[in-house]
């Protein structure tokens, strides 16, 4: 059943990470004082890297009045193949993040237009997709279908999870399939790609976007880089698969700033869509 | 050849090989027989309990029959399409229009290469996205003419390289997903030997899909899964068991259609019987696809993958 719950983030949550005094910048190796960053929305100040900040987080920054009518909150995994250690697995991200898997979905406006707003979050086993992002994911495209609302996907995965072997493959396809009736209504899909989006994830409904965004300095791509570098057995060079390398190869449209997102997102659809 | 065959084989190939020596010397036939049953026995205890890690095995094997293999077999007039029409024609995928008996096909293949310098040219079957894309460009011609599509998977992986991330690998797996899903033909897939991970699904959305007896299909390979699980690729065993890959798993896990069965010991034991089943299982197919009105096809290949997955409410 379809499960309703309005998630409302209190402006004192706002962009929290978990503790420590000091940040290092992965891309960069600066030192950041915590506080300093929180207050820049987690943007590197020195190489504008993004982040990560968990999809609440983007709920705050995109979405009107912060909010979102969540929808099949309590979708979870179950263990089908009988894999080792995954439920445990599950059970200790879903105490962590407080979040039954690595996606949540729902209805919000957006600058008043109504839109299906979905994100992912990489602090669930990696944002990885399994049997339940997939068919969040399927749902929210099809939820947009029936609305007629734009649909926007925020990802942030590793790809496919593992533990849920083939089941998982498949999400890809399926994912990819709903998309496919989606285009045929004309209703638009943005994509927006934060820090890190690779594989299963990148390889199907995160890059069928009719416009596709990426957050500053976010590693995107379908091979991991270490991966890559076993592979051909030397060094990648510095922003390989970064988004500026994505946008010089014309793989995304356009780079956007977390502070600037919900701006854009305004301007698209307020150009392509009318909701009439 | 002694590095053609896998461990668990040489003691058949070995034994069969003795028996090929005493066929020609008179007085022994009852050597032989003794021999030959010897052979049967223990042919039944290595095939009939072959345990996943086998299977890869089989899936891999050196002298498994490849695409171009059967489709030599099996068609005729099959005329090879080359390039992508963008950068190049990659030889991990082939692709072309043929007969199939009394049908008229299109083919689209993954390629390993035989020897070292075919190896190297098929790139061990593993696509850049100009593959992907030649695959697309000639399964919208297969839709221009209204011509079922046979795709055929073998390949260890997409290609995991810096000019396959530079083209667009993700994107071109996604854009084959997106295409066939709505694709206004029908679509079947047969997994060959390795059905690897995005590598091999970008071509495997079909009305149905069916694998070779002993084929593999996953989400990773058992190595890449054992080093990521356990930081050790040596544990590729377990890795394969809990992956649960054969053909006969994704039977029951309701993924795919259809097994073809193989010759007892592989496909490669008895290339021709290999060969005469996947034909059978076309034909087969293709007569009961041909009667599907096309709405009600493309509505049903979604649905079908609209229902893999499980999860609770």
């Amino acid at each position: 059943m379809w499960f309703r719950k309005k998630v409302k983030a209190r402006p004192e949550e706002k962009l929290k990470l978990p503790d420590g005094l000091w940040v290092k910048c992965e891309p960069c190796g600066e030192i950041l004082y915590r506080k300093e960053l929180q207050k820049n929305l987690w943007i590197c100040p020195r190489c504008n890297f993004h982040f990560r900040i968990g999809c609440r987080n983007y709920i705050t920054l995109l979405l009107d009045d912060a909010h979102l009518d969540e929808k099949d909150k309590d979708l979870e995994a179950v263990d089908p193949l009988n894999f080792p250690e995954y439920k445990k697995k599950i059970k200790s991200a879903q105490k962590k993040t407080g979040m039954k898997d690595a996606v949540v979905y729902g209805l919000a406006r957006i600058g008043g237009i109504p839109v299906v707003f979905t994100a992912m979050d990489f602090g669930f086993m990696g944002g990885s997709m399994g049997s339940v992002v997939g068919e969040k994911i399927a749902r929210a495209i099809r939820l947009a279908r029936a609305r007629r609302f734009p649909l926007i996907i925020l990802s942030a995965s590793g790809g496919a999870r593992m533990q849920e072997g083939i089941f998982s493959l498949m999400q890809m396809a399926k994912t990819s399939a709903e998309l496919a009736l989606l285009a045929k209504e004309r209703i638009p899909f943005l994509s927006i790609l934060t820090h890190p989006t690779t594989a299963g994830v990148m390889a199907s409904y995160a890059s069928l976007g009719d416009i596709i965004i990426a957050e500053p300095g976010a590693l995107l791509g379908f091979t991991g880089p270490r991966v890559i570098e076993q592979t051909i057995g030397e060094k990648l060079p510095p922003g390989f698969q970064r988004s500026k390398f994505m946008l010089e190869h014309g793989l995304v449209d356009l780079v956007v700033s977390r502070k600037e997102m919900r701006n854009i997102l305004i301007k698209i659809l307020n150009i392509i869509w009318e909701s009439g | 050849m002694k590095g053609l065959w896998l461990d668990f084989e040489r003691p058949i190939i070995e034994l069969e090989s003795k028996i090929e020596e005493l066929k020609g010397i008179r007085g022994v036939d009852a050597e032989i027989n003794k021999l030959k049953s010897q052979l049967k026995k223990l042919k039944k205890s290595v095939y009939s309990n072959l345990n996943r890690w086998q299977r890869v095995q089989l899936a891999r094997h050196p002298r498994r029959p490849y695409a171009l293999d059967i489709i030599k077999e099996i068609t005729e007039d099959f005329i090879e399409l080359h390039g992508d029409r963008c950068f190049a024609d990659d030889k991990a995928i082939v692709s072309g229009i043929a007969k199939l008996a009394d049908y008229r096909v299109v083919i689209i293949a993954e390629q390993k290469g035989r020897d070292t310098k075919e190896k190297i040219s098929r790139n061990f079957g593993m696509p850049h996205p100009e593959g992907y894309r030649k695959a697309m460009r000639i399964m919208k011609l297969a839709e221009k003419f209204g011509l079922p599509l046979i795709t055929m998977v073998d390949t260890p992986g997409a290609y995991p390289g810096v000019g396959a991330e530079e083209r667009g690998q993700a994107e071109a797996i996604a854009r084959n997903l997106f295409s066939l899903a709505t694709l206004e033909i029908p679509i079947i897939v047969i997994i060959l030997g390795e059905g690897g991970s995005g590598g091999a699904l970008a071509i495997a959305l079909g009305d149905r899909i069916l694998m070779l007896e002993n084929s593999i299909y996953s989400v990773i390979s058992p190595e890449g899964c054992a080093s990521i699980l356990w930081r050790d690729a040596a544990r590729n065993k377990e890795a394969a068991e809990a992956l649960k890959i054969t053909a006969e798993d994704l039977k029951k896990l309701g993924v795919i259609d259809e097994i073809i069965p193989e010759p007892v010991g592989g496909a490669h034991i008895d290339v021709a019987k290999t060969v005469d089943n996947i034909k059978s299982a076309i034909i087969k197919n293709l007569m009961e696809l041909k009667k599907i009105p096309i709405d009600k096809l493309i509505s049903s290949r979604i649905e079908k993958f609209r229902n893999i997955g499980e999860y609770k409410e």
